[in-house]
This record gives C-alpha cells, structure tokens and sequence, in this order.
C-alpha cells in the first residue's frame, strides 16, 4: 500500500514517511484550502470596511471637494483617517508595544507593576472576551455537524448563565474547588436541558430545530425576566441577582481591573475535548455521519433521534458553559439582557470557523478581539462601533458566499466537499 | 447532403482529466445515433458541449453543413437542439402544460398566459409523435415514463430538430421502455435526428441506425447497428472481452434462513403496499424478486431490514422472529443490506473512503475501544479491502464521492461481504453501472451464494433476475403471486405476470417454463 500511495502522488517528496504521514499532509494542504476564504473574506471585508471609514471621515470628504486642486491632500486624508481607524483598532484589542516595553521596564526600574498592567489591559480584556465566544462557537458547531442549526445558543447561553449563578450566589461555605466546578457544571447542565428539549422535538416530531430553538429563547428571555425581578432578585431597585461567592468565581490572573481569568483556558480545552468527542469516538463519527447524510447512517443502524438528542445537548451543554464563564469569570452576576448577542455571533463564529473546532477557536478570537477593540477604537479614533458590526457582517456574508469571494479574487473553485450545514424545511 | 450535426475533433480537458479526445461525430437527418460508453467514458460531457454548458478547448460543431459556435443553451434551443435530461427538470406542482410553456410563455394581450393556445399545442404534437399525455395533469401524479413524454414534448415544443436524450432509460419500466422506443420511432419517421446516450447494449442494437463508441473520452470506433453484437460492443466499450453471460453453478439450497409469512407493510403515505407476501429464501440460494417497480418491493426490503414496520404478519430470519427490530438490530443478526440507492442509502458521500467501508461496524471491536474509534485499525482494514475487492481510489483517504459509480458500489459491497452475514438483501445491485462492473458485482454475488449465503435480489430488470436467480418470485401489487424456478422460466408468462395477469389465465398464453432458455446478460 505504502507504495501505491507514493506512486499515485507525484508531489510526494515533501513526505516523511509511510501513508500515515501521507493521510496528514493530504489534510494539511486541505486545510490551507479551506482557510483560503475566510482569510480573503477578512481582507475583503477590513478594505470595504476602510471605504466606509472614509466616506463617513468629514475631513476626508472636505479634502475630495477640493480634489482637482489638491489631490494629493485628499488622498494622503484618506490614508489618515483609515491609518488613525485601524491603529486604534488594532491598540484597543492588542496594545500597544512601546507601551508594553515601557511597562516592563517601569517594572524593574521602581517595581511598580501598574504602567505594565495597563499596558497589556487591551490584550487580556480581548481574552477575557473571546472566552464565551469560542464555547458558543463550539455549541452551533456542534449542532451544524449533526445537521442541526441552533438558533438557540442565545437562550441556552442565558440559561446557562442563571443555573450557573444561582448555584454561585446560594451556597455558601463550599471549598473552591467543589463551588466552583458545581456552578460550572450548573451552568453546562442548564443549557444542556435547554439544548436537549428541542432536540428530542425534532427526533421525534420532525419538528424544524430553527422554529422550535427561536420558541426557546423567547421562552428563556422571559424567564430570566421573571426570576431576576422575581425569585432571584437582589434586594435593591434593579432586577439583578446577588453576586456570586467568591468560592465560586473563575480565578483571575491579574489584579482587577484586568478580567482576565480560568475560564480561556477551559475554553480551549472545550476545544480539544470537542475535536476528540467529534472526531475521535463512535458517537461523534454517528453525529457526523447523521450530519451528512441522514438517510445514509439510518441504513447503517444508526438511530437518528438519539444522535440529535446528544448533539443538541452537547451544543446547548457548551452554550451554557459560555454564560457560566461570563458570569463566573467576567461579571459576576446577572442582569437583565445579560445574553444579548453572545448566541447569535457564535453561528456567525461558527460559520467562519467552517464548524471545525479549530477554525472556531481562531474565528472566536478574532471576533472577540475586533469587539474589544471596538470601544477603544471609538474613543480614540472617533469612528463609531458599528464600523466593526459591518466588517464582521461583510466577512460572514463573503463566507456563506464563498463563490463571490473566489469571483473576486478570481479563485477556481476547490474539489473540496461542501460541508452540509443544515437542512430545509421537512425532509 | 450534410448531416444534420457534424462534430469534428471536440477536446475538452478538466484539471487532470482529458474529458473528450478530439471527438468526431455525425448524425443523419431522420436517424437514430446511439452514444454508447462507459460511465466516466466523456459522453455526458461532450453533450453538455453541444448543449452550450460546456465551451471546447478545441473543435469544430456543423449544424447541416454550416459551422456554428454554442455559447449557451438558449443557443442551442434557437439552433434547434433539444435535451431532455436523465433527472427531470419538471417542477412536479405545476401541470404538464405549464411545464411545457415554462420560459416561453405565450400572453394574450401580453399579460395572460394563454394555457389553451399551448395545451392545443401538446395535443398536436402529441398526436403526432405518438406521445401519450393529458395536458391537464398534475406532473407529480404522474408516473415517470409520462414525465419523460412531458420532457420530450417540452422539447418538441421548442422546435428542435436534434434531441439528445440522455440515459433515458434508466427510470423506466420494460413496458415503459418498449413506449419510449416507439415514440422515437415516429419522430425520425416525422425527420427527426435523435442522439440516443446509453450504456445499455440490448437497447442500443435495438433502437439505433449507428453506433458510435466511447472510451476514456476518446472514440473507439462507429458502427451500423445492423453489423453489431452485444459481445462485439461491450469488448469495445471496456476495451477487453467481456463475458456476457453469468457463470454459475447449479445451486444446493439449505436451511430455511429468511421466512416471510404473510407480510403487510405501509409506505410513507399510509398505503399498504406490501399485501400479504409469503416466502422463503434458503441458504446457499438467490431467490429474485421480479416486478414492475412500485408494486411493494422498496417497502418489503425495508421491512426485512428494520427500517420500516411491520402491519400484520411474520418475518423471521434464522428461526428467530424480525419484528420491532432496529436496524441495527438486524444488521448484527447476520443480513446485509445493497441498498437501491447508494449514494443517498448507502454511503455517507463527504466522508472518506475509510470510513464508508466500516459505516456499520465502527462501534465494535477492532474498530473501537470503549468510545475511541482505532483510526489505525480502521484504515488498515481499509486498505486491505479496497485491494481485495479491487476499488479503484487514489487512497482511503479521499471522500467516497470522488469515486465512479461502480467503485462506490464496490465499496458498499465490500464492507457488506467482509461482515459475517448469513443473509444478503440487494436491491437493484447494479443500477446505473458500467458492464465491467456489473460482471463483478455479479460474479460476487454468485460466490457469496455458493459459500452458503441466502440471497433475496430486488431488481426491476428481469434479464438481471433471470441470470442470477435461482427462484424466480413475481411480485404485483404488494403480494407474490407466483414462485418458480429460473433456469427453465419462461419470460411471455414473466411479463404476464408482472403486468398482473393472474397465474391461471397467465398459463393459457404461455406456459410458465420452457425448455430452452437463453441466459443473457443485457445491460
């Protein structure tokens, strides 16, 4: 076999060894094909981004009027403008690096540790950001690999955040590391319950997911409204609940203000953990199976209403974690319209990522890091926050629309399977 | 005079493959042009040529004598070509009228679709060509040789003078064959050209004038249907001998493994299709379900393999009663299963082929342990299948949809052979494959039967039930009406048979056996 493997691939001298080695590369020129887009995608989106920036810049529209006598000063404001956008952009979600060094040196000079912490602020609050969206990434991309598409990560999320925070803010007297992981494992089980529900309606109803996950979050919007004005309310005049103990939150890293905590790195190990259960063990290989083709793994003997059930329950499972580390590591307690938001990115982070967990790892941090970035970006550089919505909305239409991408950049389309996301209505 | 179409050296190349290889190609006025080849030979490839979806690299089209370039299928309608498609572009809510007028709609005073002026029209043409349709008829209550009658007029409609049919037999009954047959009869009779594309011989020798022969994209040869025989156009065709007719031992039957007592089945729609069937399928036997299609077949091999219920009456395989089984309940009794429709039932397409030829075993041991899949173990059995039942793929690692129609269905059968299975159900095992395949699908089955495998086949193509089966079933209307031995069957009371003539009137137009029979495989 090994050499039939060699002889049918002439490009195989970049190869190590053995066809297992051969399986890799394969994947890893594949994998290359599959980043092409979304990375083109982003190009597209920053350049007609950096338009809008200029067209909405007053002073680059004054330097046009002037075009014919001045057209060097219209262009060199243009560049200004998107050159001021982008830093701040880049320095509200990054830092910036003088400062960081300064910070350091400030640091071994008196030993004050505040121009440092400053300094990396803007990074690790992006951190802190991108850690609900790479769980609720994960939970619609679980949901796209079995076929289903979660529209309800949003209620699941809310949910979540709630269990999380009632067992958070309850009990009292508990060691950390029993609190801690039992607010956690509240808020996955919560969102779970949330997730599983419409998962065992379409297994056995046929009812469409989308139809009965919107159904849950308008439930799971008024429910919150009733317990945080209601039964989890703390006293007081806003509807919030009390805040969690401190036994139960995620441990930050730095002191405040920097939110920085636990709850990233749980959230890459979710990753991993969701790459092995997908692609590593027989329930995730019948969940991909029935995502594909679910007429197909029905003939196989696999049952098709117990692999949405566990989908749908993993999916909602990780929603659900997402708002317990929002509440446990960010915020500490919840309000009204906590959620807002964090459910309907993640299909977008979901897509982006192409529903690999991989890919929704990097698709979370870069969301979460524009978003942060964002508000910096508005203060410093006077562009509005919106500017970054419609970046993030143009790289989510030109990856649902990979063949416009590839028409611009004049790209033939690649061999590759298109992954079935989900289904229509009925069958 | 010119022909009617001339295509003189046509190349046509795709990333890696030389799809068409300097093709020429002529077709006469009123005569039929039978395209005949292999899948994958570059037949569909160069019609889409000629329809305009495709632009040559090189090559010259001649519409009667006059050099032409296509650059859409709009052009090739104006220049009177016609294509009616293997899958119907019908829209099955509308009429067949409002199909037929779909793009070209004529108006009264340019705002009303004038219906009247087009249905008079399909009467007309249908009149003509001998083409049976009701205008008013809803096209998704028609069975599939009207539907074809439909794509045909829509076709006729536009005022073509060439059609292309492409593989217009694949859907179709032998009734439904014999109609289409005459219907093209009447149109090269009415001058007519017509490009008939098949990988069906009997058919080819039947209907067509010429025959012009494709293989890996390039032409093997044109020949008069006259001077042809099956042997000489398969060898053509495969571009080796081919052996027409299926080997096979006298067979030793055993045990009883499959029985069926009575059986009533429902469909999706609530209907009972299956009526009360009753047989037997013994090991080391292939017991063949003869039918028209659509009279409970689809149903009853849902039901034997769990994933239909069952209404009234008993299933047992190897003395033990099927009822509510799981599929995957009876997967792991021993039966396997070639479904009718491979790439929706049987593969999981975007998959690798790896993981296609363990799709029913993946959970068990060697695959996995506990819950981890052995990815090792899995890919090395893989490759030790793909060689021993002679798949042809690059790697196991490409997705099985990249493969041919026949080493898809190699695949299937692989991983159904290489199970321990004491009963194999296969429906319509060979549908849409090439002649090289199908000899190899075939001559397996035999050996799984001779190795003491209980075999129930499920196809609508009697040649195919003749040649392989032992015991011949005849199924009607959801019940089977009569069993009998293949090897002296006579196929008249066959036919009768599966046109639902009773058994005892079947009988006085022909006898049910004779004494010779010619066994020939004819696909």
């Amino acid at each position: 076999m090994n050499a039939k493997v060699t002889q049918t691939n002439p490009e195989g001298s970049a190869q190590k060894e053995a066809p297992k080695s051969e399986g890799e590369r394969k994947k890893g020129s594949k994998f290359l094909q599959i980043l092409l887009v979304p990375i083109l995608a982003l190009l597209t989106g920053f350049i007609i981004g950096a338009i809008v920036i200029a067209l909405s810049n007053d002073a680059v529209i004054a330097a046009y009027r002037n075009f014919f006598h001045a057209p060097g000063a219209a262009l060199a404001a243009t560049w200004k403008a998107i050159v001021t956008a982008y830093g701040a952009l880049f320095n509200g979600s990054i830092g910036s690096f003088t400062e960081i060094r300064q910070g350091i040196q400030s640091y071994y000079a008196t030993g004050d540790s505040k121009p440092f912490l400053l300094a990396i602020y803007p990074f690790t609050e992006s951190l802190a950001t991108v850690t609900p969206y790479i769980l609720a990434g994960l939970a619609v991309a679980v949901g796209f690999k079995c076929g289903l598409f979660n529209i309800g990560a949003e209620g699941q999320f809310g949910i979540g955040a709630l269990c999380s925070a009632f067992v958070g803010y309850s009990i009292h007297g508990l060691p950390w590391f029993i609190h801690l992981p039992l607010a956690l494992l509240a808020g996955a089980a919560g969102g779970a319950l949330w997730g599983a529900i419409p998962g065992y309606l379409k297994g056995l109803t046929g009812a469409h997911e989308v139809v009965i996950t919107i159904m849950m979050n308008y439930i799971s919007f008024r429910l919150s409204d009733w317990l945080l004005n209601g039964p989890m309310k703390a006293p007081g005049y806003r509807p919030l609940t009390p805040v969690v103990e401190s036994s139960a939150m995620l441990p930050r890293f730095f002191p405040d203000p920097l939110r920085f905590n636990w709850g990233f790195f749980l959230a890459l190990a979710m990753a991993v953990f969701v790459y092995w259960f997908l692609f590593k063990t027989t329930i995730g290989f019948e969940i991909r199976a029935v995502g594909a083709n679910p007429d197909g793994a029905r003939y196989a003997g696999m049952n098709i209403v117990r692999n949405f059930v566990i989908a749908m329950t993993l999916s909602g499972g990780l929603a659900g974690l997402a708002g317990a580390t929002q509440v446990l590591g960010i915020d500490h307690w919840v309000g009204q319209g906590f959620s807002a938001g964090y459910g309907f990115d993640s299909i977008a982070i979901a897509l982006l990522g192409q529903s690999h967990p991989l890919g929704v790892v990097l698709a979370a941090l870069l969301w979460g890091t524009l978003r942060s970035g964002a508000t910096r970006m508005q203060s410093l550089a006077g562009v509005p926050i919106e500017i970054i919505s419609i970046i993030q909305g143009l790289v989510i239409v030109f990856v649902a629309a990979p063949a416009f991408i590839r028409w611009i950049y004049r790209i033939r389309a690649i061999s590759v399977q298109t992954t079935v996301l989900t289904r229509g209505w009925g069958k | 005079m010119p022909p009617v179409l001339e295509l003189r050296g046509i190349t046509k190349s795709f990333p890696g493959v030389l799809a068409n290889d300097a093709i020429d190609l002529s077709v006469e006025k009123g005569k039929i042009l039978a395209l005949l080849g292999e899948n994958g030979a570059g037949k569909t490839t160069l019609m889409n040529i000629l329809y305009g979806l495709y632009k040559p690299d090189k090559g010259q089209i001649f519409i009667n004598g006059e050099e032409v370039t296509i650059h859409d299928p709009s052009d090739a309608i104006a220049r009177g070509i016609g294509m009616v498609h293997q899958h119907f572009m019908l829209i099955p809510v509308m009429t067949a009228t409002e199909n037929v007028m779909l793009g070209v709609e004529p108006t009264r005073s340019g705002i009303f679709l004038d219906k009247a002026k087009v249905s008079k029209r399909i009467l007309e043409i249908s009149k003509q060509y001998d083409l049976e349709v009701d205008p008013q008829a809803c096209i998704g209550d028609l069975p599939v040789g009207a539907q074809q009658r439909v794509e045909i007029i829509k076709v006729l409609y536009r005022q073509a003078d060439i059609l292309i049919l492409d593989e217009p037999t694949a859907v179709l009954t032998p009734q439904e064959v014999e109609g289409l047959f005459k219907v093209l009869r009447s149109m090269v009779a009415n001058g007519k050209s017509v490009i008939f594309i098949t990988h069906k011989l009997k058919e080819v020798l039947a209907i067509a004038d010429t025959i012009t022969v494709l293989r890996n994209g390039r032409v093997v040869g044109t020949v008069n249907a006259k001077d042809a025989s099956q042997e000489k156009l398969a060898a053509m065709m495969v571009g080796r001998e081919v052996n027409l007719v299926v080997k096979k031992k006298t067979a030793t039957p055993k045990d009883v493994v499959l029985s069926v007592k009575d059986l009533y089945v429902r469909d999706e729609r609530q209907n009972l299709t299956v009526n009360g069937a009753s047989f037997e399928v013994r090991a080391g036997e292939i017991l063949g379900i003869a039918g028209v299609q659509g009279n409970g077949q689809t149903e009853l091999v849902h039901t034997l393999t769990g994933l239909a219920p069952v209404v009234r009456g008993e299933i047992s395989i190897m003395d033990k009663p099927v009822r509510h089984s799981s599929p995957r309940n009876v997967l792991e009794r021993g039966v396997a299963h070639i479904p009718e429709d491979r790439q929706r039932h049987g593969l999981i397409l975007s998959f690798p082929v790896h993981d296609n030829l363990v799709l029913c075993t993946y959970y068990q041991p060697p695959f996995a342990k506990g819950l981890a899949l052995q990815q090792k173990v899995i890919v090395e059995t893989a490759e030790k299948l793909v060689t021993q039942f002679d798949v042809r793929t690059p790697n196991v690692f490409v997705p099985v949809s990249t493969l041919s129609g026949g080493n898809q269905q190699k695949v299937i059968v692989a991983r159904e052979f290489s199970r321990p299975i004491q009963l194999l159900i296969a429906s319509q095992p060979t549908r849409g494959l090439d002649v090289g395949s199908i000899e190899y699908i075939h001559n397996r089955i035999i050996e799984k039967r001779d190795e003491g495998t209980a075999v129930l086949l499920v196809s609508p193509e009697l040649d195919e039930i003749i040649a392989l089966s032992d015991r011949i079933a005849v199924m009607y209307k959801g019940k089977i009406v009569d069993i009998l031995p293949a090897a002296k069957v006579n196929k008249t009371y066959l036919g009768l048979l599966m046109a639902g003539v009773k058994p005892s009137e079947a009988l006085e137009a022909a006898p049910a056996t004779t004494q010779e029979i010619e066994v020939e495989r004819v696909f």
